[in-house]
């Protein structure tokens, strides 16, 4: 008995030490799930860069990223919401929006025999709403002249958690239909409509729903739905014309964006006949005057290169790089940063 | 009795029985189900990058479950840190000594807590240790703006910070006042959480030894804190306490009384007739509690999912930490094919491991009882 | 240290409701009877939550009581005597299965047969009634139900079994001795005197019903939703605490899903506390839970 405590004793306290021998700086970050395949990618690259730091990010989601950066549990939150002036004001510091990526959400479905789809926003939020609720209705079946769509229930699934990206749909949505912005409104956690489709936890978790079900319908960050090979649907912009999340469409629509000095902007349905009208940025959330010099360090060093060499890797994922002219100013903005 | 009535009988009774039969292949046939598939996807994956290399990122082939498995190893060897001990002895404690109503209490509610679900003792360790405690602040006022609820204050050593004092604080300065009447020069201790005052308290006096004491706990709590293998290791060890001590407790009973009486009358001390011949006769059945424990805890989701939360690389004790199942979890819910046909194989192992342990285990007792029984 | 059980029972008790004051404050135990989950306006409350931890129950307790029992039965009275150790062996290693692995076997093996061939099935059969109307995901209760189900099974069959063993074998022979068949000895002097117990074995198993999470979670749809139908998906009290726990941001929020923890735990203590009380009652102190 003694001899076993002993032993477990001995291998908790080698491992501690083992585990604690680690001398790379080590930056914890926690958020968004539309980010996560950018990050990944970035912090693969990065170990080149800078190979003093270490990334560890959790993508639990948006909201969750701001919970912990308020309470100081991580050293920066990801985002694809912007905080509001309400939320910053609770925070120990002044918070710092740095824009990372710019993507696409795509409209992923399962529907077999059907690789080409077009819907309209009233269409979209209808299906949300749960007043759409076969593939052959007549409202999609207009807008899909010679699509052979099966009579099946349609399966809108979202998240259950907090979301940057449900933030962007339903900031979409409810530009687009009163009816959508008054009973479910637009936030990152919203009131979905009570009795329809599914919940998942993440845009792991909506888009490996979806592919399991037929029938299912989601909205999730383009890479997923590419890296998955769903099928996802062209969406029919301000202009009047159906425009797949293409990395062009992508970039024209954050080309029509104002963007203030604040970073936080958003640009639902934009104009213009080759947007995509369900587009926005995700922002890297910072303290301008953070506790520890090191890994403050370390994180700005690292801001900069992804909002600059980075934007060059995340096209292969789909992702809009930002206009040298944000670049330069977030990078005025990473100046400020005092450690 | 006539015939046809006997036949009757017979031929219910032949029925019944074959539906009992069929009950009994209903109830293994889900085994042999997960096993069959379990085998069928997982047992391929099974290959060297496995077992020795981090999971590659969303969307990417290859990767391995290195840091789960090790996480895992990790949890399983804090578990028993506070399981053991304390399920041990209180066994013991049930067996030897107490008395009859007390005991009858005990076990009764260690009974219970053995069905308190699993995820109940996450969310218990995460108010536990992984939330940061209201910390400690003493200094003099310097300014309060009511229409922010802000006060700062300057503590002695002259640090100044600031804290939010919102409808939620508590302010017992002299019974319930209004912030506005807080002036600029009061002594205070003010109680806060990430710059959020949880209560303020008017302090005129130096602080004691006792207050030392608590603010060096809570500061070390604080460091300690957050998503953590510590605080997984600890939901894991809360849940095998009643296991164990149920497990210890029976075993003891199996030790013949004659033992401790032969010993009590060479005038051996009882702690030591419990300790020298009681536990020592019963150890491999005590061990075997333990294991067994082990293997229940080890295929637990639930109450890691708000302590050591995951990670996708290798961690220290006090941050967030991968485990089999939560990989297992975080995989299968997930769109990629390639995170599917690791969440089998992490699926397999840690179906493996848990059974290797409770087949060893059988292995164990059926010895113990061969020898001693 | 053995008192510390008494600590962990206090602990549990006053963390759970430390940290549900808030939405105790706010709502009250009105919480338990309120439809709505509207995180945006802070307006809720866990009855469809509760609603989906007693239907999804309800369905395993109808699908695992027949069998548990008749297992038991099976392994007790009738099967040969060399099969019975083995048996047993197999249903204490199904209970060993851990629930995320049953959670990754129900998703990807369980759901899409349930939609394929059993919901569709039961809808030709049973239409009629509400409980089988509605729109075929192979997600929702009816796939939580049968997950639920098979984890239950070994923790009655084996309590069962416990119980059905320690029926004096004089009763048996009594019954033998009046010419009665293996099936009427079973009925007449078996079961009606194990009776007690053996309704002590299901609340058992209730108990870990209502409290299981991954499996559940992983297959039962993950929205709040109240619905005749066994086909619909909805929510349980363990997975909206497993999905939206660490991601709650407001602190009414987050104290509100503390709220439904301590309803979570209040259930399953009474419904333990009566399991233990009628084992005990039945047999003292010698029959322990199988875990």
């Amino acid at each position: 008995m003694k001899q076993l405590m002993l032993s477990l004793l001995g291998g908790a306290a080698l491992l501690a030490a083992q585990t604690g021998a680690n001398a790379q700086t080590l930056i914890n970050g926690a958020g968004s799930t539309f980010d996560y395949p950018a990050f990944a990618k970035w912090f693969a690259a990065y170990a080149k860069v800078d190979p003093g730091v270490q990334f560890n990010y959790q993508s639990i989601g948006s909201g969750g990223g701001q919970h912990l950066l308020l309470n100081r549990t991580v050293d920066f939150g990801a985002s694809d919401a912007y905080m509001t002036d309400q939320a910053m004001a609770g925070a120990p510091g002044k918070i710092l929006h740095v824009p990372v990526v710019c993507g696409g959400v795509a409209i992923a479905y399962n529907l077999p025999g059907v690789p080409h789809l077009k819907l309209d926003g009233r269409t979209l939020a209808n299906i949300f709403l749960g007043k759409i609720t076969k593939w052959n209705d007549p409202a999609i079946a207009g807008q899909n002249p010679g699509v052979q769509l099966p009579a099946m229930p349609i399966i809108p699934v979202h998240r259950t958690e907090g979301s940057g990206t449900t933030w962007i749909f339903t900031g979409y949505l409810s530009s687009i239909s009163p009816e959508w912005k008054s009973q479910v409104g637009h936030s990152v956690s919203v009131n979905w409509p009570s009795g329809v489709g599914l919940g998942a936890k993440g845009s792991e978790g909506v888009a490996g729903q979806v592919r399991q079900l037929p029938g299912a319908i989601c909205y999730v960050e383009l890479a997923y739905a590419i890296q998955t090979h769903m099928s996802y649907a062209a969406m029919k912009n301000a202009a009047g014309r159906y425009t797949l999340p293409t990395l062009e469409a992508v970039s024209a629509a954050l080309s029509t964006a104002h963007v203030p000095p604040d970073f936080r902007f958003e640009f639902p349905n934009p104009p213009g006949p080759k947007v995509y009208p369900i587009c926005g940025v995700s922002w890297v959330l910072v303290y301008q005057h953070p506790d520890d010099a090191k890994r403050a360090k370390g994180l700005v060093k690292f801001l900069r290169w992804a909002v600059t060499d980075g934007q060059k890797i995340t096209p292969s994922l789909d992702y809009a790089p930002l206009p040298p002219n944000v670049q330069k100013q977030i990078l005025a903005e990473l100046d400020t940063i005092t450690y | 009795m006539t015939a046809p009535n006997h036949r009757w009988r017979q031929f219910k009774n032949g029925l019944m029985q074959t539906v009992m039969l069929v009950c009994a292949v209903l109830a293994i046939l889900p085994l042999v189900l997960v096993f069959y598939y379990l085998v069928d996807k997982g047992f391929s994956s099974l290959n060297w990058a496995f077992f020795t290399k981090l999971p590659a990122g969303p969307g990417e082939t290859g990767g391995g479950m290195a840091n789960a498995i090790v996480g895992t190893f990790v949890l399983l060897m804090l578990a028993p840190l506070v399981g053991v001990p304390v399920g041990v002895l209180g066994g013991v404690f049930l067996s030897e000594y107490g008395g009859r109503r007390l005991n009858w209490w005990i076990r009764f509610s260690a009974d219970i807590l053995n069905g308190v679900p699993s995820i109940v003792w996450g969310v218990v360790v995460y108010g536990l240790l992984v939330v940061a405690l209201p910390a400690p602040f003493r200094g003099t006022v310097q300014s309060v703006d009511v229409a922010k609820h802000l006060v700062t204050v300057q503590s002695r050593t002259g640090a100044r910070r600031e804290f939010a004092v919102d409808a939620e604080t508590r302010l017992n300065l002299n019974g319930k006042i209004p912030l506005a009447s807080l002036r600029p020069g009061t002594g205070v201790l003010i109680w806060y959480h990430n710059h959020q005052a949880t209560r303020v308290a008017d302090s005129i006096s130096a602080p004691g030894l006792w207050s030392s004491v608590v603010a060096a706990i809570i500061q070390w709590h604080n460091a300690i804190s957050g998503f953590s293998a510590l605080a997984g290791g600890l939901a894991l060890g809360l849940m095998m306490i009643p296991l164990v001590m149920r497990t210890t407790e029976e075993v003891l009973q199996l030790v013949p009384h004659g033992y401790r009486e032969a010993a009590l009358a060479l005038g051996i001390a009882q702690w030591r007739t419990t300790v020298q011949i009681v536990m020592r006769t019963a150890l491999k059945g005590i061990v075997t509690g333990i294991l067994l424990a082990l293997a229940r805890v080890a295929g637990e989701t639930a109450p890691l999912l708000f302590t050591a939360l995951g990670n996708r690389l290798w961690a220290h004790l006090t941050q967030p930490t991968a485990a089999i199942p939560l990989q297992v979890y975080i995989y299968a819910i997930s769109p990629y094919d390639d995170w599917h046909r690791q969440a089998w194989a992490g699926a397999l192992v840690l179906l493996l491991l848990v059974l290797v342990i409770n087949i060893g285990v059988r292995f164990l007792t059926r010895d113990r009882l061969r020898g001693k029984v | 240290m053995a008192l510390a059980i008494f600590v962990l029972v206090l602990l549990i008790g006053y963390e759970l409701l430390h940290g549900s004051r808030l939405s105790l404050h706010q709502f009250g135990w009105r919480f338990l009877i309120t439809r709505d989950w509207d995180v945006l306006n802070e307006k809720l409350g866990a009855l469809t939550f509760i609603y989906g931890t007693l239907v999804t129950s309800a369905i395993a307790l109808l699908i695992a009581v027949p069998i548990s029992v008749g297992t038991a039965i099976y392994l007790t009275e009738v099967a040969p005597l060399r099969l019975r150790q083995p048996l047993v062996m197999f249903v204490e290693l199904l209970a060993a299965i851990p629930s995320v692995v049953l959670g990754l076997w129900g998703l990807f093996v369980l759901v899409p047969f349930m939609r394929d061939h059993v919901d569709p099935s039961l809808e030709k059969l049973l239409g009629f009634l509400p409980l089988f109307k509605g729109p075929i995901y192979g997600i929702g209760f009816l796939s939580a139900g049968v997950i639920l189900a098979i984890m239950i099974v070994p923790i009655i069959t084996s309590v069962s079994r416990e119980i059905l063993r320690s029926v004096p074998g004089l009763q048996r022979e009594a019954a033998y001795a009046l010419g009665a068949t293996r099936w009427e000895v079973t009925r007449i002097a078996v079961l009606s005197y194990a009776k007690k117990g053996l309704f002590g074995a299901v609340i058992l198993g209730l108990g870990r019903a209502l409290g299981e999470t991954m499996a559940a979670t992983m297959v039962i749809g993950n929205i709040p939703n109240i619905s005749a139908s066994l086909f619909a998906p909805g929510y349980t009290m363990a997975s909206v605490l497993a999905n939206e726990f660490t991601e709650a941001v407001s602190g009414l929020y987050l104290s509100a899903l503390f709220e439904v923890g301590l309803a979570l735990l209040g259930v399953t203590l009474v419904v333990n506390a009566f399991a233990q009380l009628l084992l005990k009652t039945f047999a003292g102190p010698t029959i322990k839970p199988q875990h």
